[in-house]
């Protein structure tokens, strides 16, 4: 028997989504990586080789029905995210018509909101920030406010529920019974709000996204009461619960390497090959889903049709098969195509305004911060293992300067 | 390899024939390979390498000026640089390139990236007249922008191919009457067959189109200063038209090259996989290396058929695994093996190709359907999958090209939610495999090739 030896995909998975070792699972995803397709033993399938994943992304045989036996929303009622094409397709559409038009040109109002963030905590004198609760989550919750037409004062309401709602996308073996009760009471509290706010809408219309997603016009068929419903809960909560992770964990990634910090401070342009870099060494969405449509011959194995699959997005991104020196943070990495975004017809929709969130929010961090640090490292991290980021980001710096165009 | 050999490979004189993308790209990738020799640059055209598919696409529609279509930099080659001098001869014992204007470039190492061009009217068919266009450099488009606004009453567009498609696309934008003849019974059939093409027949005729297929044009006919006035076509009926569009595929630059003893003509020059140049009686000549459009060579994954294709991401990837051949040792030479990809934007749709269609004995619809706006087809050969298209939806081609690599079984099992009930694979309907069809293409360089040259020019 090579059993001792030789860990199971089932056990390689519990280990590295274990809450200790929430704050580096990536060793642990190099175990995986060895076999990157691989059966677990309750018959769902783990992929986590880059050249597997991006294949399985793109491959018409591949649904976004996860098959989710826990999953009791009926389909027709599930987010684009989990649905095929033909709908996935006109559903896209919709929501890609009305949210890219109001997200260009926002740029500038970015640099303002990061500023006023950051201004409330300017100091000249020694002090702590925690850039999670000052910067990398409120940022990217006002602007989704902003976008959606959903009232600021709502947040403490909808924040708490975002937060239940995403720790249920992990796997449901590592959830207790009460955090499952507790997930279908914010499901019940979610509805009962988004139903609340698309009624005063309709009455109300503004120039707003949602307005926008309810009287689309268009070629595709406007959205259902039921649809328009669960794709601005997909907003909102995609809006909240993943942009966060990625300013936290680009900050985080900075103030580890005081070199990069410092070459981002004099060099704006950094920011954005750096960020991709964020997006492919820590991604805030670690792992995604699909199930097999047919048989699908991958890396030498057979993943029949009907199983269950995992992707492994965050420990493709650190395969060697792809990346050079994988496990290295290297800002300005060249052809940088990471899966942080994922990848085909489920491609972040939100990537160009969590880009320019992040982008901006770091690039003012190095800017006004001064003689940054950690103050614990690893810092505490939140449970969620897919959407996956700090808990609180303590940084002491000496100063804290106003804000100050970059010296060209 | 020894250590000196490979330095002398990293020395010396290396000519590039040819600087558009293929020739530029190489070049720099040369410098990439730590090639430290002398470096030229021979041009037919005066102007720096410039991008060719906005010509018939952003361009055209005057949406960009050709200032804007200068290649960008991917570093600083430290070249000479002879533009607008072509190549007239090349002597490979005495390894000497003729120049136009008399003088002679000597080289170590050659590397032939020369293109195509548009294939020309005829001129006992009213070629010579004012009015009639190809379009192929940026002056072809910026005089045939300079014909379409000046509002021609009609257009005429010989060829309903990748730029025909194109052209016409752009004149019904800028809302002018467009007429297009085309050979055979549909657009786009050289490259893609005849089921695809009458689901782009459907797209002309949506956008207002005067389409003729099954028709080709006898002769074009001017006013007595020369003006071009009207066409007579095949069946007889006439079409009034100031402007025409000649866009019947391209030839290969290789005149240039008779008497070299290199396998070349129209088609193109024959290389080996490892893009050196092959000699009429089959040998390899050792220090001539050909990329791009011009080039002809045994793909290994099509049964090692020649195939020439004129794309853009070809031009780039044979670029480099020539430059890369060119500086190294028999011990690291590379086989350019890639997925050919194109793509078209026209009718306001976005149409992209993976593998080669034009091979196919079967072709079938795998997702959406032939009269939506979306669908994938799947094309099939002997029963293995060797090509896809996909019209407004170009996410999931990298999943067929990962089948198509595989040599996955055709049809292909997908199960794909957007897909037909069951697959239904129906002949292609490509015109060089039809039995008896008066195909005057060399069957192991499909018609289809050549036409989709235009894909992105």
């Amino acid at each position: 028997m090579t059993t001792s030896t030789t860990p199971s995909a089932t056990d390689l998975f519990a280990r590295a989504l274990r809450y200790e070792n929430r704050a580096d699972p990536y060793p642990h995803y190099a175990e995986l990586r060895r076999h990157p397709v691989m059966r677990m033993d309750d018959g769902s399938w783990l992929v986590s080789g880059y050249r597997e994943i991006r294949q399985l992304l793109h491959d018409p045989r591949s649904s976004a029905d996860r098959l989710d036996p826990q999953n009791k929303i009926p389909k027709a009622a599930r987010s684009l995210l989990m649905q095929d094409p033909p709908l996935h397709d006109q559903l896209r559409r919709v929501v890609t018509q009305e949210f890219v038009p109001r997200v260009m040109g926002m740029r500038d109002h970015l640099g303002e909101l990061v500023g006023r963030l950051l201004d409330a905590h300017t100091s000249d004198r020694p002090g702590q920030l925690d850039v999670v609760a000052e910067l990398a989550y409120p940022l990217p919750v006002t602007v989704i406010c902003e976008l959606l037409g959903v009232p600021r004062e709502d947040e403490a309401l909808f924040g708490g529920l975002a937060r239940r709602l995403t720790r249920g996308l992990d796997p449901v073996d590592t959830q207790t019974e009460e955090e499952l009760r507790e997930l279908d009471r914010a499901r019940g509290e979610l509805v009962q709000y988004l139903e609340g706010l698309i009624i005063q809408r309709r009455t109300n219309p503004g120039n707003d996204l949602l307005s926008g997603l309810m009287f689309h016009e268009g070629p595709d068929r406007v959205l259902d009461p039921i649809q328009l419903r669960v794709t601005l809960g997909l907003l909102l909560i995609a809006g909240h619960e993943t942009t966060v992770n990625l300013i936290a964990n680009g900050t985080l990634v900075l103030l580890r390497n005081p070199d990069v910090l410092a070459r981002l401070r004099t060099d704006p342009d950094l920011a954005t090959p750096l960020v991709e870099e964020v997006l492919r060494h820590d991604p805030p969405v670690q792992i995604s889903g699909r199930s097999a449509l047919a048989d699908i011959d991958l890396a030498g194995t057979t993943i029949p049709q009907g199983s269950r699959i995992r992707l492994m997005l965050a420990a493709g991104n650190r395969d060697p098969h792809r990346f050079e020196d994988p496990d290295r943070f290297v800002p300005d990495r060249r052809e940088n195509a990471h899966l942080g975004f994922g990848g085909g017809i489920h491609y972040c929709i939100g990537a160009t305004l969590a880009r320019a969130e992040a982008q901006i929010a770091l690039t003012a961090l190095a800017r006004r911060l001064h003689a940054p640090r950690l103050v614990t490292d690893p810092p505490p991290y939140r449970e969620n293992a897919i959407l996956r980021g700090p808990e609180h980001l303590l940084v002491a710096f000496e100063r804290l300067t106003p804000d100050t165009p970059p010296v060209s | 390899m020894t250590a000196s050999g490979a330095a002398g490979l990293r020395s010396g004189r290396i000519v590039v024939v040819g600087a558009s993308l293929a020739g530029l790209r190489a070049a720099e990738a040369l410098r990439d390979e730590a090639f430290a020799g002398e470096l030229t640059l021979i041009g037919e055209e005066p102007h720096e390498p410039y991008d060719r598919p906005p010509l018939s696409k952003a361009v055209l529609s005057g949406r960009l000026s050709c200032d804007h279509i200068v290649l960008p930099r991917v570093r600083n080659i430290d070249a000479h640089w002879l533009l607008g001098t072509p190549a007239t001869g090349l002597d490979v014992p005495a390894r000497r390139v003729e120049l136009a204007d008399g003088r002679s470039v000597a080289y170590d190492r050659l590397l032939i990236a020369t293109g195509t061009r548009a294939r020309p009217w005829p001129v006992r068919a009213g070629g010579g007249l004012d009015g009639v266009h190809v379009l192929r450099t940026r002056e072809d488009a910026e005089r045939l922008r300079g014909a379409l606004v000046a509002g021609p009453s009609r257009v005429l567009v010989i060829g309903a191919g990748f730029t025909g498609g194109e052209v016409a696309s752009v004149c019904r934008e800028l809302g002018l009457a467009v007429t297009v003849t085309q050979r055979s019974g549909a657009p786009l059939t050289s490259a893609l067959g005849g089921v695809i093409g009458r689901a782009a027949a459907d797209w002309y005729r949506e956008a207002g189109v005067d389409l003729r297929t099954d028709t080709t044009v006898q002769a074009l006919e001017g006013d007595p200063s020369g003006r071009l006035r009207r066409a007579v076509l095949s069946d007889g009926t006439v079409v009034d038209a100031e402007v025409a569009v000649v866009a019947t595929g391209a030839l290969a630059n290789t005149e240039w090259l008779a008497g070299s003893g290199l396998a070349a003509d129209q088609r193109g020059v024959v290389s080996d996989g490892g893009c050196r140049a092959v000699t009429t009686d089959g040998r390899r000549a050792e220090d001539v290396f050909v990329a791009g459009d011009v080039a002809r060579w045994p793909h290994p994954h099509y049964f090692g058929r020649l195939l020439r294709l004129d794309h853009w991401d070809n031009a780039v990837a044979q670029a480099r695994t020539a430059a890369h051949n060119l500086v190294h040792g028999p011990g690291d030479q590379r086989v350019h093996r890639p997925l050919p990809a194109f793509w078209s934007h026209q009718f306001g749709r976005y149409l992209k190709s993976i593998g080669v269609p034009a091979l196919a004995d079967q072709v079938v619809v795998t997702q959406g359907a032939l009269d939506q706006r979306r669908f994938v087809a799947a094309y099939g050969l002997k029963g293995r999958l060797v090509g896809a298209v996909a019209v407004d939806s170009p996410r999931v081609l990298d999943g067929y090209a990962a089948l198509i690599e595989a040599r996955a079984p055709f049809p292909p099992m997908l199960g794909a939610t957007d897909g037909p009930a069951h697959l239904d694979p129906v002949d292609a309907e490509l015109p060089g495999r039809a039995a008896g069809s008066a195909s005057d293409h060399d069957p192991g360089t499909p018609s289809a090739l050549a036409s989709a040259a235009s894909a992105h020019r």
